[in-house]
């Protein structure tokens, strides 16, 4: 390892300009002619459209143009759609209600976009919006998923007969059932998973430009993908073609899943600029993204889990009901679906397994995926009921986990999974060691002195990374591949540019994936820079979520390297008159084994600029392009451990020790993991202590509409958290990593509320476990 | 936000005048008034801003008086060294309110004249007998808080200042909104020359209050212990999303004992 190849505890490139306010945000973008945008949006959860009157907002100072759904469909622009096809049960494919981007004749939930203002200034903007005249007729609405498929529940779209979206299955349903009748015990349980605002600290925005004279559209947007943007919109929303549309994801502050859907404002700005003559930015305040960023979680589950006489797992039943808001969101099947049920099985020997999911149409706004995306759902399913049934058990909730985990590898699970590589036992050592799990006793009676009800509660995670191959999950449904490109260009001066599909938000590429070129070729990270985000700059690629970067992103420039790597040694060898094969590189010099002679790394590249003396046929230039496919998810685990003290008289829970043991495989950057460990972490306590998106069921209004309802996690909701990791190299790609991206938000909800509940001995407790919540469950125990 | 007219108030005289142009309001630190107009919720025509006022600023102690200016800001009373000693419930009160970044904004007076339910000065102001001072008359504490968002304030008048008498005792506890970190029950109980004032904040659905059966127990002996048993009733509470009204007459009894425990210290 050299100084900053991998392993080393780098500190980040990019850091420099984003803590001193030097980061390029979408705001920051500036283009001559440039105009505001404000949209008119649905005050109702459900109504009818009767009439809509922009006259006078025509008038009003500085607007330039009042857009509606009617102009926009008469130009042709298309529905929104959903890139995952599930089919039902009973084969019948998903019922996709129609999403148009600006509502023609409906309003489906508080916040639903109707009518685009353009006008000189952002305030102007807001004032002809307010000028604008809806007449609208309402309807009931229905914001609960259960409710929603009860007989007589308002509708939301003729295409979905009773809201159901898709009544989806997985497993083998009779052996399941049978394993249940046959247990020595049933453990059942109802599990609500909680529906969560994303809040990435920049909202979304989008400046769409229309240049006449070139014909050609540039679309600037907070993007987690934008080639995958630019394809959608281009092949389904009739935008522009491809190459007539660049779509620029620049610096973005934080995505957390949100920002990886098109959404409706990033079409109607690019459309509007074209109708209006002018580039029309917009950004979304708080109370939009509150309103319209994509939600997430939502689940209402109930479970069986069957054990024989030796508390081995022999079956486990679940069906869960998914509330998908009013639309379908981009991949908003795929999450309570294949990243969910295929991950029931847990890090657990489970014999027979049963989902059956039905997706709902809510009034609420459209859910997909959050940080995790469906894994979390399935870890609070599965570490819930473990915790139960130990406890059901009278056995200690370690050892009922160790009886029943996964040792071989591969090991196929019977919901689609083949775990790969891990040492789920190494994790659970780890964890229990690091949080003195034996001294626990004691701390809970010195506790019990001060007043306070303490508690611990354990959390055995494992989560899917990498989600791939590309046949694979299109044989799945999914309406792309999910592979990633790179390409190297090494300059003549033997400076290195790595263009990759991936795409930064928060992550750390510009660091990391410069320490993996680094590691290759031995030169300082500061002569490699990593060029992504600008579909005119790089190559089709996929774009950044569920934790594939690592995986899947850099495996793909591993791939590039290789290329780079072989056509340098040829060069280098020619050069210095050596075999290839005796070629190695060291410290930026590419050296001929075993003797002191040697061509630095800059001279090499600059030979293949020249061209003088290539050998015989070689091409000039050094740029090499790969694409990896992954033959396998990769499948990250460990053990979260964490102890709470509750206040009996309030309620309040603080958080006395949180204790992570992941297994990433491989690491690139130490310091980077930990951060993303912490962060997730921060997120999974947020959802389980904090955070809870509350809509009047009513009204279908959205209760927790601004931080003074809505509470984010903050420091002092959060201990010093004790991070280790382990190693058990992921087999399927070549630089051994599994992702760590999404592991603290999945795997520490049910650590948290396994303390509470352990805490004040009632484990019927719904997240967010907020005081008032645990207070009413101690009171219900009395 | 709407376009707005600023004027810079030079003395409390100058600020009663540019507050019968249009529709005025005052700013002070403007912790409640501009974030309502950013979202559109307030839409004054001219803001008049008093915080530079330099005879508004400050905390005065001679003897057992303490005089705070209406333009002090929670940072200023917060870490006021005689205050401290005077009355270090109100020292610590003030520490506590939002973040650093509001206290060194906010003020006394803005909160006073605002009475949020959920603030915490008015419940200070009403255990501690308060005299509200405006550029008009001086008003009682409990004349003064009418009910949520409602004083005794009239069109045109001024807070300038409060002033009460240092307490022998004081204590103030709250439990905060997990979200917006108000209190959704905040009881400040004091032990004055005139016997034992118990005021609530955050939880009554009119608004601060005084709870006379806690005071009753307090004044044969306060102590927190003596308010065992005393139970409120959850009608008179408030209830949201946060804090059911069963759940806040609870956190009263509880933080009322930890005020009192407190101000034991």
């Amino acid at each position: 390892m050299g100084m900053e190849g991998i392993g080393a505890r780098v500190a980040r490139k990019e850091d420099k300009r984003f803590i001193t306010g030097g980061g390029r945000y979408v705001d920051d973008m500036v283009v001559p002619g440039m105009k505001h945008a404000a949209f008119v949006r649905s005050p109702y959860a459900h109504a009818d459209i009767k009439k809509i009157d922009v006259k006078k907002a025509q008038g009003m100072p500085g607007v330039i143009g009042v857009l509606t759904g009617k102009e926009l469909k008469a130009d042709g622009i298309g529905n929104l759609i959903c890139g995952w096809m599930i089919h039902s049960k009973d084969g019948s494919p998903m019922k996709m209600g129609a999403w148009s981007p600006l509502a023609v004749d409906r309003v489906r939930y508080v916040g639903d976009a109707v009518v685009i203002v353009v006008a000189d200034t952002k305030g102007e903007a807001r004032d002809a919006a307010e000028a604008v005249e809806i007449t609208y007729k309402e309807r009931k609405a229905v914001t609960d998923a259960a409710e929603a498929l009860k007989s007589g529940a308002p509708q939301l779209h003729p295409e979905a007969e009773g809201n159901l979206i898709f009544d989806w299955e997985i497993g083998d349903a009779k052996a399941t059932d049978e394993a249940i009748r046959q247990a020595a015990h049933v453990t059942r349980m109802s599990i609500v998973n909680n529906r969560l605002v994303p809040n990435a600290m920049e909202p979304r925005a989008a400046l769409g430009h229309y240049d006449n004279g070139e014909d050609h559209f540039t679309c600037w947007t907070t993007s987690q993908n934008p080639h995958v943007a630019r394809l959608v919109m281009s092949a389904f929303y009739n935008v522009a073609p491809e190459n007539k549309l660049r779509v620029i994801a620049p610096d973005v502050g934080g995505g957390f899943g949100s920002k990886i859907f098109i959404y409706p404002e990033e079409i109607i700005c690019l459309w509007a600029s074209k109708r209006t003559g002018v580039p029309v930015k917009w950004v979304a305040d708080r109370t939009e993204s509150f309103l319209t960023d994509a939600h997430g979680r939502d689940h209402h589950t109930t479970v069986e889990m069957a054990f024989d006489k030796d508390n081995r797992i022999t079956g486990f039943k679940v069906d869960t009901i998914a509330n998908l808001g009013a639309y379908m969101s981009l991949f908003s099947s795929s999450v309570p679906t294949y990243l969910y049920a295929t991950l029931l099985s847990g890090q657990y020997n489970i014999p027979a397994i049963h989902a059956n999911v039905r997706t709902v149409y809510t009034n609420t706004a459209p859910v997909d995926a959050y940080r995790g995306a469906g894994r979390p759902e399935a870890t609070y399913v599965v570490e819930r009921t473990m915790e139960t049934a130990a406890r059901e058990l009278g056995i200690s909730p370690a050892e009922l986990r160790r009886k029943n985990f996964i040792t071989q590898f591969p090991h196929q699970t019977p919901v689609i999974m083949c775990y790969d590589a891990g040492d789920y036992s190494a994790s659970l050592d780890a964890a229990m060691k690091a949080a003195d799990y034996a001294g626990f006793a004691k701390r809970k009676a010195a506790a019990a002195k001060k007043g306070l009800l303490r508690g611990i509660g354990m959390s055995c995670y494992i989560e899917a990374c990498g989600i791939a191959p590309s046949a694979a999950v299109g044989s799945l449904g999914a309406g792309v591949g999910l592979w990633e490109s790179a390409e190297v260009r090494v300059n003549a001066v033997g400076t290195i540019e790595v263009l990759t599909g991936s795409h930064s938000h928060g992550q750390g590429h510009e660091t990391t994936f410069a320490q993996l070129v680094s590691e290759r070729f031995g030169l300082p990270i500061d002569q490699i820079s990593i060029v992504h985000g600008d579909t005119d700059k790089v190559q089709m690629g996929m774009g950044t979520y569920g934790s594939r970067s690592g995986a899947v992103g850099m495996s793909a420039i591993v791939k590039a390297l290789d290329k780079v790597e072989a056509k340098a040694k040829k060069i280098a060898a020619h050069l210095l008159e050596a075999d290839e094969g005796d070629i190695v590189i060291e410290n930026g010099a590419l050296k001929v084994a075993g003797t002191d002679k040697n061509v630095p790394w800059f001279q090499m590249a600059l030979a293949s600029y020249t061209a003088h003396n290539l050998p015989g046929g070689m091409e000039p230039g050094l740029k090499e392009t790969a694409f990896y496919d992954p033959t396998n998810f990769t499948f990250p685990a460990g053990c979260y451990i964490c102890e709470v003290e509750v206040d009996p008289d309030t309620g309040k829970t603080q958080i006395v020790q949180f204790v992570a043991a992941d297994d990433f495989g491989n690491i690139i950057n130490p310091m980077i993991v930990e951060g993303q460990v912490h962060g997730g972490i921060a997120q999974g306590v947020g959802q389980a202590l904090l955070e809870g998106a509350h809509y009047d069921a009513a009204s279908g209004q959205l209760l927790t509409a601004s931080f003074m309802d809505y509470t984010m996690p903050r420091a002092d909701d959060l201990p010093s958290f004790q991070v280790s990791t382990s190693n058990t190299p992921c087999p399927g790609n070549p630089l051994g990593m599994k992702g760590c991206g999404e592991a603290g938000a999945i795997g520490s909800p049910p650590a948290v509320i396994n303390a509470i509940t352990d805490a004040i001995g009632n484990n019927k407790l719904t997240m967010p476990a907020t005081p008032q919540t645990v207070w009413a469950a101690i009171q219900a125990k009395h | 936000m709407y376009s707005v007219n600023y004027h810079r108030a030079s003395s409390v005289a100058d600020a009663a005048k540019l507050l019968k142009s249009g529709d005025a309001k005052l700013l002070s630190g403007g912790m409640t008034l501009i974030p309502a107009m950013k979202t559109r919720l307030a839409a004054p025509s001219d803001l008049v801003d008093i915080s530079r006022i330099a005879a508004l600023a400050g905390v005065t102690v001679s003897g057992k008086t303490v005089t705070i200016g209406a333009a002090t800001t929670h940072h200023d009373v917060a870490t006021n060294a005689k205050l401290a000693k005077a009355c270090p419930a109100l020292t610590h009160l003030a520490s506590h309110i939002g973040d650093p970044q509001v206290r060194h904004k906010g003020t006394i007076g803005g909160s006073i004249a605002n009475n949020d339910p959920a603030a915490d000065y008015p419940a200070a102001m009403l255990a501690l007998d308060a005299t509200i001072i405006t550029n008009k008359r001086k008003v009682q504490a409990s004349k003064f808080f009418t009910g949520l968002f409602e004083t005794a304030l009239k069109d045109g008048e001024i807070v300038t200042g409060v002033s009460f008498t240092a307490p022998a005792k004081a204590g103030y506890a709250k439990f905060p909104n997990p979200a917006s970190r108000y209190a959704i029950a905040g009881v400040f109980a004091a032990k004055g020359k005139d016997g034992v004032r118990v005021a609530v904040t955050g939880a009554g659905e009119n608004g601060v209050f005084r709870s006379k059966e806690m005071e009753a127990a307090l004044a044969k002996k306060f102590e927190a212990p003596a308010l065992d048993g005393i139970k409120l009733s959850a009608s008179d509470m408030m209830g949201d999303l946060h804090a059911s009204p069963e759940y806040r007459a609870n956190l009263v009894a509880v933080m009322a004992k930890r005020a009192v425990a407190a101000a034991n210290g």
